[in-house]
């Protein structure tokens, strides 16, 4: 009974359960793109420099894979605040805090792994390519054109974290309806109320958007296998 | 013709850690047929090539390259994760030289390349690899080719292949320095030899006179199949 109204909703396009999951891509998405930009370079530049405190800085990156998205909610919220460092932006409860926040979260992530490819990638290389006379800078280009295939699936983990995660777009976003419910949010908030088939209908595309997203991991790795090995 | 200096090796020493890898290796190589580097294994073929080629900086002394641009050949290739066409397209890139179809349609039919063009490079066989390899490097137009142990991990086939690959490239008027531990090869396409032993030149002479009239009796020893060491005992 719950599932078909669940599946009803979808089917019928239910424009409030639309708006939710639009609201979702677009946050999850952008800092998608932000985190991906910022911690690209960022694994980039550690992977490719020798700098005194480096494997500090490596250990610390690795270490803040696993940031909890409530604690990163938090630091968010009290930054933005009326009375915190960003606070007369007046961005708090807002998608762009949404964004932020998740932002936040998977720069390291990103980050992490790129600088863990990057470097696999330059030990193989770098006898080949100091032996060609290349440049620090198109050195860095070769290697980021290179491992692309596997910066892209860096990239869809990081959404699949993004997109998954609730504590830090619950706290900094404030779940307001209609103005910055993601499917996470509302899942756990129509949960608690007791309104499961809006809860599940939410379920079943997060699920789909994440088996998805895995798939296209899969399919990208596959894909780069067979034609740039 | 007044004999042309390629490189001038002037008391090349290197230290890493507590090992002395080149012992003061002083040496003119000059413009020719290929110059052979050979020895035992660990002697220091490797290092002395990448310090010709300024890939390691010598703790004393000096090399000198008087010729333009300069390709290597390491002992064991790493190829680009990219096509085998976009392997050569990058080297010459590398080099600073346009882009030209013709170039690169005739590197690959010298190597025997062309059904392979488009396929990644990582996915060729170890002579293929080792054919690419070489062709990568005369992408960038040298005029002077290292090759570290080009046949190493070849069949006698492949080997007698790149050794005539080796020849041509010669002909065209590339200075080569190759260097290998297999005496026949050394044979076959050395204008004159180096010869190494731990880290120290212990004989430098034309290949007809080395083969058949070497002064030093490690030479002589390693001629023979024996173990050698620089004092000239057998260890
Ligand atoms: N980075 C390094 N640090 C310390 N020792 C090194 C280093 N690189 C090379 N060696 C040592 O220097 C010696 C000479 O090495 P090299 O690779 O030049 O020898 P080779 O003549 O090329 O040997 P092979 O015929 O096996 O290729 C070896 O004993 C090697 O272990
Ligand atoms: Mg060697």
């Amino acid at each position: 009974m719950d599932a078909t109204s669940a599946f009803s909703l979808i089917l019928e396009r239910d424009p409030a359960l639309f708006a939710i999951v639009g609201l979702s891509l677009w946050v999850s998405l952008s800092a998608t793109l932000l985190a991906g930009a910022l911690g690209a370079g960022l694994g980039s530049a550690v992977a490719l420099t020798r700098f005194p405190g480096r494997q500090g800085v490596v250990v610390v990156l690795n270490a803040l894979m696993g940031l909890p998205p409530v604690v990163v909610g938090l630091l968010v919220y009290l930054a933005l605040s009326r009375s915190g460092p960003l606070g007369q932006f007046g961005i708090l409860f807002t998608p762009t805090a949404m964004i932020i926040a998740q932002t936040i979260l998977i720069v390291p992530i990103i980050a992490a792994l790129t600088r863990q490819v990057m470097e696999d990638l330059w030990g193989e290389y770098a006898d080949e390519l100091n032996a060609m006379g290349v440049t620090p800078w198109r050195r860095m280009r070769v290697l980021l054109w290179d491992a692309r295939f596997s910066l892209v699936t860096i990239l869809l983990a990081g959404f699949g974290r993004a997109a998954a995660e609730v504590g830090a777009v619950m706290i900094v976003g404030g779940n307001i309806d209609g103005f910055t419910r993601v499917m996470t949010t509302t899942i756990a908030l129509e949960t608690s109320k007791g309104n499961l088939p809006l809860a599940m209908g939410l379920g079943v595309i997060l699920l789909t958007i994440v088996v998805a997203v895995n798939s296209l991991a899969w399919a990208v790795r596959a894909w780069a296998e067979r034609h740039a090995g | 013709m007044q004999a042309e200096p390629v490189i001038t090796l002037s008391k090349a020493r290197l230290v890493m850690g507590q090992r002395m890898i080149l012992r003061d290796v002083t040496a003119v190589i000059e413009r020719g047929g290929p110059t052979v580097l050979l020895g035992p294994n660990g002697c220091g073929k490797t290092s002395l090539l990448k310090a010709m080629m300024g890939l390691v900086s010598l703790t004393s002394g000096t090399v000198d390259r008087h010729v333009g641009r300069a390709s290597f050949v390491l002992q064991k290739p790493v190829m680009l994760r990219r096509s085998v066409y976009d392997n050569l397209a990058f080297a010459r890139q590398t080099a600073g030289l346009p882009h030209s179809e013709s170039v690169m349609t005739d590197l690959l039919n010298d190597f025997s390349l062309t059904h392979l063009a488009h396929a990644p490079a990582r996915r060729l066989s170890g002579g293929e690899q080792q054919r690419l390899a070489i062709a990568r490097a005369l992408a960038r137009e040298p005029a002077l080719l290292f090759l570290d142990e080009p046949t190493a991990s070849l069949d006698v086939a492949q080997t007698r292949l790149v050794e005539d690959l080796i020849a041509r490239i010669s002909a065209r008027g590339v200075k080569i320095i190759l260097s290998t531990h297999d005496l026949g090869q050394a044979k076959r396409i050395a204008d004159d030899v180096l010869f190494l032993v731990e880290g120290q030149l212990a004989e430098q002479a034309p290949m007809a006179s080395f083969f058949h009239a070497a002064r030093s009796s490690q030479a002589r020893a390693f001629l023979a199949g024996e173990l050698v060491s620089i004092d000239g005992e057998k260890p």
